[in-house]
């Protein structure tokens, strides 16, 4: 494990609810600015609820609770004086489905963070959107059609979009939750390339059902089963050797 | 199967049936309104006299009367509507969501005769001794808000209609709100949208076409509702822009002298009268979804 200090994000034993369901136990976890890391773990283990409360995205939901403390930049995200939203946008989102606006265009999809935080000018606008579409890899494919629907692109487009849009008020963590799963093989070889990429700037945690992916892109694994964190380490160690049998069984399993 | 050629033959039937009662609708309408066409020509919509005793039909009163009662409620209606749909779908906690919209769905059930005594009872004399001196008092010299205080007339009538239809455009904006996937609310909330920001931005401005749809839906509503307001709106056909003013409407002019009207000539306007409201309703209905089916297809490419 890393020490906490050097780490842009770091979970504190965090714990989370819904209801009276723990989905979420008790886990310490932190990652090092211009790392990826990769969370995977079977479906239902809280690898989602994890990841939201990183952004304090679970509160959103009713009846839902979260313990403990997420550390940004050696500040606590969830001590009194912070406000939700700002965390939100330092803090940018990638969901399991692309979700664009349906009423506004591929450049307002972009801007539309900007927009919420006022203060831009048109060109600064114009420049960021550009900005982000460039480094979301999507600028060459739809520089003619900044005016069309968001939602007239492909799929893998869209992703690319959503990731645009997260990207446009420049956080400096990005959360992915499977952002390739709903896609085809050559949009989720894109968006692999352009997180190698994006690294560069941005530290990445993406929870991932593809062992490939997690092996090819990240730098640190977690394994989580059950809402608890059973392993962390380098990718390479994670995958080649791992120190618990329950990663080993997982890994295997999924590779095999 | 043959039960089923002749189950389909019954629908086929049933459907015939109503399309077949819509024309005889019309058409016996037309007949019954022909000889009040005749004698007046088109002039009979833009002529604003109407003194059965003497013979003189227009319907301007009241196709004044209809439109602008209805288009205010729908201007009162809207934004309280809008606002309910909204708390009941995003805002209000889960538990108590459905009761309270069950509470205004029961609304619409009360039968508009209802409607027209509370109007009388309650609406009214809190216009004449509340609403009119504040806005007389404030805003008197502009022709909206001049004249005494009736407490019958367009406003009053505007308001139990407002009431009336606000029912019918919660409920289909609810539908609408609730047809908005969760996914989009995140994706505004995941880039810092504030509560009232993520309502704006993913469920609003997606909602837009339905929430037009919703408000002609309560419109046609408005239009065709005629006891509660014939009980309130003071039923004197004149134009006037004062707002305090008594004036009829199509369907509350039909409602009010059909059954005591002097002669064929009466009559006969009477019948032209609803034949106006007829074509107005399905202008309005007609116009809403054109409308509605044009930014769909701009939105949703
Ligand atoms: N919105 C929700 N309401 C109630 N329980 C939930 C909700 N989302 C997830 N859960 C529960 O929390 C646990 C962890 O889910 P999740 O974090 O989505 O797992 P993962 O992303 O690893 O598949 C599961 O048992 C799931 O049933
Ligand atoms: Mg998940």
């Amino acid at each position: 494990m890393q020490k906490v200090s050097t780490a842009v994000i770091a979970a504190e034993n965090i714990s989370a609810w819904y209801g009276s369901n723990r989905a979420v136990i008790d886990i310490s976890l932190g990652v090092n600015p211009g790392e990826v890391l990769a969370l995977i773990g079977p479906s239902g283990c809280g690898k989602s609820t994890f990841l939201r409360c990183l952004n304090r995205m679970h509160e959103e939901i009713d009846h839902t609770r979260s313990e403990g403390r997420v550390l940004y930049k050696g500040e606590d995200i969830y001590s009194d004086d912070v406000d939700p939203v700002a965390v939100r946008s330092c803090i940018g989102m990638v969901f399991q489905k692309a979700n664009p606006f349906p009423t506004m265009s591929v450049a307002e999809n972009v801007a539309a963070g900007l927009r919420l935080r006022g203060g831009f000018s048109r060109s600064e606008i114009e420049s960021r959107v550009e900005g982000a579409l460039r480094k979301a890899a999507l600028w060459e494919e739809v520089k003619n059609k900044l005016r069309a629907p968001g939602t007239s692109l492909s799929g893998g487009q869209q992703q690319r979009l959503c990731i645009a849009r997260a990207l446009a008020v420049q956080p400096e963590i990005l959360l992915m939750d499977e952002p390739t799963s709903a896609l085809d093989p050559i949009s989720t070889g894109r968006i692999e390339e352009l997180m190698t990429e994006l690294k560069k700037s941005v530290t990445i945690i993406i929870v991932t059902h593809n062992m490939q992916q997690a092996a090819r892109i990240s730098d640190q694994t977690a394994f989580f089963l059950m809402g608890k964190l059973v392993e962390h380490g380098n990718t390479e160690q994670i995958f080649n050797s791992p120190t618990r049998e329950e990663t080993e069984n997982y890994i295997s399993g999924r590779f095999g | 199967m043959r039960s089923d050629r002749i189950f389909n033959w019954i629908l086929r039937g049933l459907a015939l049936t109503v399309l077949l009662g819509f024309v005889l609708l019309v058409w016996f309408l037309w007949n019954e309104a022909l000889p009040a066409l005749r004698s007046a020509g088109l002039g009979f919509i833009w002529s604003t006299g109407w003194d059965p005793v003497s013979g003189d039909f227009g319907a301007l009163p009241f196709l004044w009367g209809t439109l602008v009662s209805s288009i205010l409620a729908l201007m009162l209606s809207a934004p309280i509507s809008i606002g309910a749909a909204l708390f009941l779908t995003d805002i209000a906690p889960k538990s108590i969501r459905t009761p309270i919209a069950f509470l205004i769905e029961m609304l619409a059930a009360i039968p508009s005769v209802v409607y027209g005594i509370w109007g009388i009872f309650v609406l009214a004399p809190f216009v004449r001794e509340h609403v009119h001196p504040l806005l007389n008092g404030w805003l008197g010299f502009t022709p909206f808000f001049e004249g005494p205080p009736f407490g019958l007339g367009m406003l009053t009538a505007a308001m139990v209609l407002a009431v009336m239809i606000t029912p019918t455009i919660t409920a289909v904006c609810r539908e609408v709100f609730r047809s908005v996937p969760d996914l989009l609310r995140e994706a505004a909330t995941g880039i810092g949208a504030t509560r009232w920001e993520t309502i704006r931005l993913a469920v609003i401005r997606p909602s837009i076409s339905g929430i037009f749809a919703a408000m002609i839906l309560g419109l046609g509503r408005a239009l065709g509702e005629t006891m509660a307001v014939t009980m309130v709106i003071g039923n004197r056909p004149e134009i006037s822009l004062s707002l305090f003013k008594p004036a009829a409407t199509m369907a509350s002019v039909i409602a009010n002298e059909y059954a005591e009207a002097q002669g064929d000539s009466h009559l006969s306007a009477l019948a032209a009268i609803g034949l106006v409201l007829l074509v107005v309703s399905s202008l309005v209905n007609f116009g809403a979804r054109w409308i509605i089916e044009r930014t769909e297809s701009k939105t949703h490419v």
